[in-house]
């Protein structure tokens, strides 16, 4: 499967480009999407400029501050493959487009010139074979860190991914370890066709056997890639595509200051406790921004890895606030949240004022862009469930 | 041949009787090829007689062994055993096999033991042998999946700078898969040192080989760009040979081929199934005649190269190893229930640890429970 060049690979040129001519506001998404109700991208927040900035930031690597670097989480994964690869040379990249071209979103830019073809391989368009090649250099002792142009195009691999990449170890009696990493783009708001937009994490966080992970900012990112392709088991890598530009400070020599498995409170608050990971943290944030100005103060929690999951951070908040929205851009029915849901009501049940709330997308396929700002979750339907957790 | 082939197949070669090689005829007798040969010492042919008894009769106890209720299934090699002998003893030490559910006859080539087999078919694990220590991977019964990863694994000893190769096993039925076919792109584009052995046993479970390909399989091999050849897959001595020269010329950086090793699944596809439903027996009854070992046995009489000493000999360690098998297979042991919860990860995790302390819980709940 390929992207659809008018797609988002158009879109991440479109908005480079557009910051090259210093026309921030003219992103490719802004264009093809053109409605009123403030892009997904620029949720109530003018992100459009923020995202054209955090491009332009990204690709000159903004100033250094001792190890400290200003990056957008493009350029942070990429510096944490850099890494990687100069501390262990059994790293390998590989996948549709991420050699010459550096990735449809630059993640492995630069990648293959430095490290060679050997290492940063450009591989047939086949999905299934990624992953199956990957385990077998696995197998030959390589850490291989594959790429998936797209979350929607995950699924041809889907049987090299369950079937095999997740059981090999249990089918071995744990002789055999296959830390590959398999890096998924995922998530919607960038005025995408079909296919480029989904959320299928909950298909592998169903799957026993393989870790999952979601980051959501560019210093996670710089270090959760880096643990995940140091960790020996399998690992789910989720990037949040429509937050592939925005740009933070990363300290690149600091040690990570998580484990890969634990979520961090990114926002501290008493009234409503708000679990989100990868695209949604930032709409949460947000959410949470407007909610203080109405006198509410929600702690927004990021849970970083889906599998496991950190339930102790869970429960210890939910405990104190009695209240908890979950909020993901999957469909809410038989999603991550009704886990959640279940588990918080275990923990929780004589904490809770309120059911616990889910917001996310609706049971129906993903639907075209020009909807998908009623689909997706924004600072409205965050807001809006927080609301409903006060009537009961 | 496919007699719905469509017009204009015979210009792919649907028609056209297809080559196949053999040093060893049905009836014993040693043949002359123009490409291949083997030079084998009547020590090292006596071997290969006993290799294929004894995997034939690993084979026939479990089979037995499933009948009375030991095993949950068993997917028997009958008929197999020549293309498995010979390709196996084909393999140097480095080299590194990634077999279907259906390789006995190999794994007793990498000394594997035959109770780890038993043993995923009992259901006491879904395979247990550390694949690096034998060069044997584990059984892999998705069709197809493994094809790839011995890509993967041969990509991997290209960047060693390793003088070995990936041999990978499938059937008839798995060259339609979706991976197989991967992978034979994969290994072209990548000139990885991977010999694709497809045993064609004329059936996958009950489908003839006519839905699944409308040319020989050999020639599938022309369009990835890379040598596909036939073999008989009943003669041990062109399995060898063949094997032999295809990982050759993988290790020395030839690339990838293809071997269709020409068989039949004498038995049924697995102890569950019935091909009396959907193939006549006197199918069967042709293919007995070329039975891989008793045309060894006929060479080895005719060439008098082994007595009835040796024959009996043999006869008598078949015997001993199955009931030695049969004995270790009742002795087999259920795991721990608590065995469920390991080795899913390398490193821990916490849901894991909690559901293991649950079930921990609720099991000691019923000690001293009358």
């Amino acid at each position: 499967m390929t992207a659809m060049t008018t797609g988002p690979a158009g879109t991440a040129g479109g908005a480079a480009s557009a910051t090259q001519n210093g026309t921030a506001n003219g992103t490719a998404n802004g264009t093809a999407k053109g409605t009123a109700k403030g892009t997904a991208m620029g949720t109530a927040q003018g992100t459009a400029n923020g995202t054209a900035q955090a491009a332009r930031a990204g690709r000159t690597a903004g100033g250094r501050d001792g190890g400290t670097t200003t990056l957008t989480l493009v350029r942070a994964i990429n510096e944490g493959l850099r890494r990687s690869m100069e501390e262990d040379p059994k790293v390998l990249v590989m996948g549709e487009d991420v050699g010459k071209l550096g990735g449809v979103f630059r993640v492995t830019d630069g990648l293959q010139k430095d490290f060679g073809e050997d290492r940063v391989i450009d591989t047939p368009l086949a999905e299934s074979g990624i992953i199956g090649t990957a385990i077998g250099l696995a197998l030959r002792g390589y850490r291989p860190v594959c790429e998936i142009q797209f979350d929607g195009f995950v699924f041809p691999a889907a049987d090299q991914i369950i079937s095999q990449l997740a059981k090999m170890r249990m089918r071995s009696l744990g002789a055999v370890r296959l830390p590959v990493v398999v890096r998924i783009p995922f998530g919607g708001g960038i005025g995408a066709v079909e296919h480029h937009s989904e959320s299928p994490e909950v298909h592998f966080t169903h799957t026993g056997g393989l870790r999952v992970v979601a980051c959501s900012n560019p210093a996670d990112a710089y270090h959760m890639i880096r643990q995940a392709i140091r960790c020996d088991d399998p690992v789910i890598f989720f990037e949040p595509k429509r937050r592939y530009w925005d740009k933070a400070p990363v300290d690149l020599d600091a040690e990570p200051d998580l484990p890969l498995g634990k979520g961090r409170v990114v926002r501290p608050g008493t009234d409503v406790t708000l679990l989100a990971y990868g695209p949604m943290v930032r709409t949460c944030l947000e959410a949470a921004v407007a909610a203080e100005e109405d006198g509410r103060s929600l702690e927004v929690i990021d849970l970083r890895s889906l599998s496991p999951l950190d339930i102790d951070l869970v429960a210890e908040s939910v405990q104190r606030t009695g209240r908890c929205v979950v909020v993901h851009e999957a469909p809410v029915f038989c999603g991550y949240g009704a886990e959640l849901a279940a588990r918080v009501t275990e923990r929780c049940f004589y904490h809770l004022e309120a059911p616990v709330l889910r917001v996310g997308g609706f049971a129906t396929p993903y639907p075209p862009s020009r909807l998908e700002d009623h689909y997706l979750p924004d600072l409205d339907r965050v807001l809006d469930a927080v609301d409903r957790t006060f009537a009961y | 041949m496919n007699t719905n082939a469509p017009v204009g197949a015979e210009a792919y070669g649907a028609a056209a009787p297809p080559e196949l090689v053999q040093l060893l005829t049905p009836e014993g007798e040693r043949v002359e090829h123009p490409d291949y040969d083997v030079d084998l010492t009547p020590e090292q042919v006596r071997s290969l007689y006993r290799d294929l008894v004894l995997v034939r009769r690993i084979d026939m106890e479990a089979v037995a062994l499933q009948r009375q209720g030991e095993l949950g299934i068993w997917a028997s090699l009958l008929g197999q055993e020549a293309a498995q002998i010979g390709s196996g003893r084909a393999l140097s030490d480095q080299d590194m096999v990634f077999p279907t559910y259906r390789e006995h006859g190999v794994a007793w080539c990498r000394d594997v033991d035959p109770i780890k087999l038993l043993g995923l078919f009992r259901g006491v694990s879904h395979g247990g042998w550390d694949p690096a220590e034998h060069n044997f991977h584990l059984y892999t019964i998705v069709i197809g999946a493994q094809t790839l990863h011995a890509v993967g694994y041969a990509m991997g000893i290209q960047r060693d700078g390793a003088e070995a190769a990936a041999i990978v096993y499938f059937g008839d039925g798995a060259t339609s898969q979706g991976d197989v076919n991967e992978s034979f792109i994969w290994a072209a584009v990548n000139n990885a040192p991977v010999v694709f052995f497809c045993q064609n046993n004329q059936w996958a479970i009950s489908e003839p080989l006519e839905k699944q390909s409308r040319i020989p399989l050999y020639r599938r091999a022309s369009g990835f760009g890379f040598p596909g050849i036939r073999v008989d897959g009943n003669d041990v001595f062109a399995c060898l040979a063949v094997t032999r020269e295809a990982l050759r010329n993988a290790r020395e950086g030839g690339g990838p081929t293809l071997i269709e090793a020409y068989t039949y699944r004498m038995g049924a596809h697995t102890t569950s199934d019935d091909p009396t439903r959907y193939r006549v027996a006197s199918e069967l009854e042709a293919w007995k005649l070329k039975d891989p070992i008793e045309r060894v046995k006929a060479y080895l009489f005719k060439n008098e190269l082994a007595d009835q000493e040796f024959f009996e000999a043999v006869e008598l360690e078949a015997d001993e190893l199955g009931k030695d098998l049969r004995r270790r297979c009742l002795e087999l042991p259920d795991p721990d229930p608590l065995a469920i919860f390991e080795n899913v990860y390398v490193d821990p995790h916490a849901l894991l640890e909690e559901e293991r302390e649950q079930f921990a819980a609720y099991l000691a709940s019923f000690e001293g429970v009358a």
